[in-house]
């Protein structure tokens, strides 16, 4: 059966979109043909840098014929129906349908006939509308016809197009059309550099190997093969040992059509500097892979696989045209928060001892040169070396004192987060500067310091220099390295190793299955960026909605979510996120340059007569801006306009602190829903423990849950769970039809049946029980507990009747199935539980 | 050709060679060989021989050295390879030729690149200027790992679509230049060609003016006068553009400098060059007032935008110009 080869001839095809591009073309192609009725047996596509091509087998020579037959309506129906049956059946006359009984009676039938095409002229119409609308990401006009109103748009100038038609045994038909000045034909052109002129094509077979005779690889994956292979072997016989990089491998296959993998040099000094920043270097510059010596590799891979050129950095900020966080930019995270082949593949990344590398790199041509690859080789060379002197540059630049900062700080960290600080650089138009958020970091990370076991002093110095880095110039010029290049920066002046780890650490985890930072101080600091960060965006009301979370807010709380479990770590959220808001408040006003911006806090939540670590109210905090304001009521002009407009920026969002703190739990307990349900935790049963109230201590909520499913999954939980059911339902009805909740004591006096006095007794015995574990944590316990219900439940419905005739018995009744719901709340809310 | 010449005129001995290599190739090719504008800009884009010209529907072909200054990148003559003035090499060919590739790499081979020796490369680099209102796709071209030219298709120029496209070829020339001269700074080009005590180097030539003006650009640029001077040249790129309107009236009704020019249909603009000139002032005293550090992060876009209204303003103009197919 025939065969379809088309491919599209153009100039470079941007290396990021050749493989989506492949994937489009060969839905679009296969797609359109079956929906002409052209089915075939497989199909194959190709992307290099300069042609997208696909062969489509074994299609059959025509489409079938179509014979159709349309009801129309009854014999005798109005002459409105029979017209409009007539249109749409494309008849003349009524004359021309035949007439076919029914149960119903006499109905007109039109048989539409439609004879099959030759499949060459159906590919001729498919092919030219899928080239002008083909989805890719930016296309462009060009050439004269450009000056055309709907000229031809493709990612690159289009320069040719083949497209044959034909089976094996015979010469393959061209198929013929033109879309912008474009003929189709039989012929291509071989590699831009190797190749030798024009190339007349037949099909598939010889397409193939006709290019491979010019010079071009047509299949990506084998171009990745080959540099792969031919790195790993230039590796192996030097001793050494490639580094792994399969977003770079992807890369670079799609920029060559004919990989010829050669090895270049660099000095052994450039290895003083921190490996990653060599291979940053080497890498996203120059997009060559780095080497180690052999048997080096480190336990886990030292590096961080990231796309080329997309960095997540916060560094940026201060650029114009950039978003404000860090997370801003690329792809929008799915429902999980994941960003699929971003954080996964970085995932790996950590400690980096023994990621030392090789004075060697891995470059990929894409010409067999005359003189063997010299040339080439030397002027990579020249580019690494000039490459990697910028970046010692940049590295002795930053450990040296900047020319300005001298008096105000010694170290050069601390500079740099002075300078940071004077650039007053815009971290959010409503949640002020970075520096303002590196001050709330830091009094947040000291509070929560102790909660989880760190040293105040050195939680307080790692989130100070947390952020220094980002006006560092080797962040600067690659921002993937921020944190990292903050712990070097960090060990070279002499900071502790945990506060070197915690700047480093302090982004982490970046993706769901990116590693959580365990060192204590880590922790405090990771904790402290990641809740002021959701506290903010939160206060100004920008929540993540649907698809959309451009500061990467499901991120951050799945982060928040994972360092407190994974380090069974036992903090009331709600607590640290009134801390948050306080600093949050305090760095607002202390923005407006109000004197209680400098007092202590204590003495600030004195005044306001709060509770420290409270949440406070929209009316604490109007009370605290309006009465203690120095200059309140005292001075007119200025200072008072100043107030109030210190007032009504703080009344936008104050009115809703106590809304946006539960609000942004609710947040928390979905994330953990989502976190939780990946392994394999019903998410009601998370509800059922939320539906509790004031549960902020995920490590007990989990515990809770968990025990909570285990219970359930026992034949005492799932008959507890019946029972409870049908109690609550009775109460529903009664209390409708009451209008009021069915409360109050037991009358012992009341209980006549054997069922209901056991029943009262062990409702009586197990809620004490079951509250006593809860209060202990012992989940377990209290759900034991609970179990005892079960046989006493059971019975007292089996032979008990709460419609009692007697009315203050039916009322008794009532009250002892309250008793069971009761103690069921001792530990979740069984209402919400599914089932 | 490059064999015919004496050793001191090969473009791979010296700088001046190369541009002469240049120069000749592509005028040879019918290009128009202009000089370098005679004002200060931050790129060969900048000379209205390529902004200008590529709006409307008139065929254009051009060639031209262009100085070009970008007073943040001085580094006092400190850097090996970033300077505050450097010469971009431009070609803005309308409508791009359907052999432009081609073209470039013979001009490549005809600077002394042998293709079948060097590894050349397309690599995908979009080219936007926020400035100019203008974008358009192409790539940087690579040879042996060094980003020698960017290859550039406009699509859009001062907010009009480009009808039709040109092409544009922008070639750093120290760059290339240290490339093929095997010369790792600078400052060691060899500019005339020339050996011993003949010899000029680029050193010898510009290291003094970048220490001159990285200082002058940084340090003490008088900043009251480049304000100063920015909004002047604001506000005479506007008067005359408005009044260069041959039927003044109807184009101040019409929005004057909002670049609506379908609402400009029939008149004729007199004064887009003079304009533009402005335009391109404006734009310079804003480079050196950031150099200075003296432009708030968040004034940066304002400022960015203000020139870009006028650049805008000057297209619509061009288009009411002979030139710009009015």
């Amino acid at each position: 059966m025939p065969d379809l080869l088309l491919e599209l001839f153009s100039e470079e095809i941007p290396a990021r979109m050749q493989r989506k591009a492949a994937d489009d073309l060969k839905k679009l192609v296969t797609d359109a043909l079956v929906e002409a009725g052209l089915v075939y047996a497989g199909v194959r596509t190709f992307v290099t840098p300069r042609r997208l091509a696909l062969s489509v087998h074994d299609l059959p020579a025509r489409s079938p014929d179509i014979r159709e037959e349309k009801k129309g309506p009854r014999v005798g129906a109005p002459e409105k129906a029979l017209e409009g049956f007539l249109k749409a059946a494309g008849l003349t006359s009524i004359d021309q349908a035949k007439v076919q009984p029914d149960k119903k009676g006499d109905f007109y039938v039109a048989i539409v006939e439609k004879p099959g095409r030759a499949a060459p002229e159906v590919i001729a119409e498919i092919v030219p509308a899928i080239i002008r609308a083909f989805p890719w990401p930016k296309s462009m006009r060009w050439g004269a016809r450009s000056a055309e109103p709907g000229s031809l748009t493709w990612v690159r100038p289009l320069h040719s197009i083949l497209c044959t038609f034909g089976p094996e045994t015979e010469e393959p038909e061209v198929v013929a059309f033109e879309i912008g000045g474009i003929r189709s034909g039989n012929t291509t052109f071989g590699h831009r550099f190797m190749g030798a002129g024009e190339i007349t094509v037949r099909r598939v077979d010889d397409y193939m190997t006709k290019l491979e005779a010019a010079h071009v690889v047509l299949d990506a994956e084998r171009r990745k093969d080959i540099i792969l292979h031919a790195a790993r072997d230039q590796a192996l016989a030097l001793g050494l040992e490639l580094v792994e990089d399969d977003v770079l491998a992807d890369e670079v296959s799609g920029l060559v059509e004919r990989p010829v993998v050669l090895v270049g040099k660099f000095e052994d000094a450039f290895l003083d500097l921190p490996p990653e920043v060599v291979r940053t270097t080497i890498r996203n510059n120059q997009k060559c892979f780095v080497l180690r010596p052999a048997g080096n590799a480190p336990a886990a891979s030292s590096f961080e696989t990231r796309p080329l050129g997309a960095p997540q950095d916060e560094a940026g900020r201060g650029n114009a045209g950039r978003s404000p966080h860090p997370e801003v930019r690329g792809p929008q995270e799915n429902e999980d928060g994941r960003r699929p082949d971003r954080e996964e593949k970085s995932s790996r990344a950590s400690k980096d001892e023994g990621g030392r590398l090789a004075p060697r790199f891995i470059l990929v041509a894409n010409i067999e040169a005359s003189d063997g690859g010299k040339a080439i080789v030397a002027g990579n060379e020249r580019v690494i070396r000039a490459r990697l002197s910028d970046a010692r540059h940049f590295w002795n630049t930053d450990l040296a004192p900047l020319p300005d900062y001298r008096d105000k700080a010694e170290k050069p960290l601390d500079q740099r987060l002075e300078k940071l600080k004077a650039q007053n650089i815009v971290f959010h138009e409503k949640l002020g500067t970075q520096g303002e958020r590196v001050e709330r970091i830091v009094q947040l990370a000291k509070e929560i310091a102790p909660l989880v076991g760190a040293d105040p002093a050195k939680a307080e110095r790692a989130a100070w220099l947390a952020k220094a880095d980002l006006v560092t110039e080797m962040v600067g010029e690659f921002p993937e390295l921020q944190g990292l290049m903050g712990k070097y920066y960090a060990e070279k002046q002499g900071e502790d190793a945990s506060v070197a780890t915690a700047i480093e650490d302090h982004y982490k985890p970046l993706g769901p299955s990116d590693r959580v930072p365990t060192d204590p101080v880590a922790i405090a600091v990771a904790l402290a960026d990641k809740i002021d960060l959701l506290l903010g965006f939160w206060a100004i009301d920008e929540k993540p909605t649907g698809s959309k979370d451009p500061y990467a807010l499901r991120r951050a709380a799945l982060g928040v979510i994972r360092i407190l479990l994974e380090g069974n770590l036992r903090i009331k959220v709600k607590d640290v996120l009134g801390k948050s808001l306080f600093h949050l408040l305090g760095s607002l006003l202390e923005s407006q340059d109000v004197y209680w911006g400098t007092k202590k806090e204590s003495e600030l939540w004195n005044l306001a007569k709060l509770r420290p670590g409270a949440v406070p109210s929209g009316a604490e905090v109007a009370f605290l801006v309006l009465t203690k304001h120095p200059d309140n009521g005292s001075n007119i002009g200025f200072k008072s306009l100043e107030v109030l407009n210190l007032g009504a920026r703080l009344v936008s969002f104050i009115p809703r602190t106590a809304d946006f703190v539960d609000g942004l739990l609710a947040f928390f307990a979905d994330r953990l829903k989502v976190q939780l349900r990946e392994q394999g935790v019903r998410a009601d049963l998370v509800d059922a423990v939320f539906a509790l109230g004031n549960q902020d201590d995920l490590v007990l909520i989990v515990r809770r849950v968990n025990a909570l499913g285990a219970f359930l999954a026992t034949e005492d939980g799932k008959n507890l769970l019946a029972g409870y059911k049908r109690a609550v339902n009775i109460l529903r009805d009664e209390e409708k039809k009451a209008g009021a909740k069915v409360d109050g004591d037991i009358d012992a006096s009341l209980l006549s049946e054997p069922q209901e006095q056991a029943l009262a007794t062990a409702v009586d015995a197990a809620i004490p029980a079951a509250t006593k574990a809860v209060d202990a944590e012992d989940f377990s316990a209290a759900m034991a507990a609970l179990a005892q219900l079960r046989a006493p439940v059971d019975a007292f419905f089996e032979k008990v009747l709460v419609n009692a005739p007697d009315e203050k018995v039916r009322a008794n009744r009532l009250r002892l199935l309250n008793r069971i719901r009761q103690a069921t709340l001792a530990v979740a809310d069984f209402s919400k539980v599914a089932g | 050709m490059a064999d015919s010449l004496p050793s001191h005129m090969r473009p791979e001995r010296s700088f001046q060679g190369l541009i002469l290599a240049l120069q000749r190739y592509w005028a040879d090719y019918g290009c128009v060989i202009l000089q370098p504008y005679d004002m200060e800009v931050g790129a060969g884009t900048f000379h209205p021989a390529t902004t200008l010209r590529a709006l409307g529907p008139r065929p254009w072909q051009a060639a031209y050295v262009q100085p070009s200054r970008r007073p943040k990148d001085g580094r006092y003559g400190e850097n090996p390879n970033r300077l505050q003035h450097y010469y971009q090499y431009q070609v803005i060919l309308k409508p791009n030729p359907p052999n432009l590739q081609e073209l470039y790499l013979k001009s490549l081979a005809a600077i002394g690149v042998d293709l079948a020796l060097h590894d050349v490369r397309f690599v995908e680099d979009d080219w936007e200027s926020p400035t100019l209102g203008a974008w358009g796709l192409g790539w940087e071209c690579w040879c042996d790992g060094m980003e020698v030219s960017q290859f550039t298709y406009f699509q859009q120029v001062a907010g009009f679509e480009c009808s039709p496209v040109s092409g544009e070829l922008t070639y750093g020339l120290e760059r290339l230049a240290m490339y093929v001269q095997g010369v790792e700074n600078v400052y060691d080009l060899n500019f005339n060609g020339r050996d011993g005590a003949d010899k000029v180097t680029y050193g010898d030539v510009f290291l003094q003016a970048e220490r001159e003006y990285s200082r002058h650009n940084f340090e003490y640029a008088d900043v009251d006068m480049l304000f100063e001077q920015f909004r002047m040249a604001e506000r005479a790129c506007q008067k005359y553009l408005a009044d260069g309107w041959d039927r003044p009236q109807e184009a101040r009704s019409a929005g004057g400098a909002t670049g609506k020019q379908e609402n400009l249909e029939g008149a004729k603009h007199l004064m887009a060059l003079p304009a533009y000139d402005q335009c391109i002032k404006a734009s310079h005293a804003f480079n050196l007032l950031d150099a200075r550090g003296v432009i708030a992060v968040t004034e940066r876009q304002s400022y960015i935008l203000r020139v870009r209204d006028l650049a805008k303003a000057c297209g619509a103009a061009w288009l009411g110009t002979e030139a710009g197919g009015a």
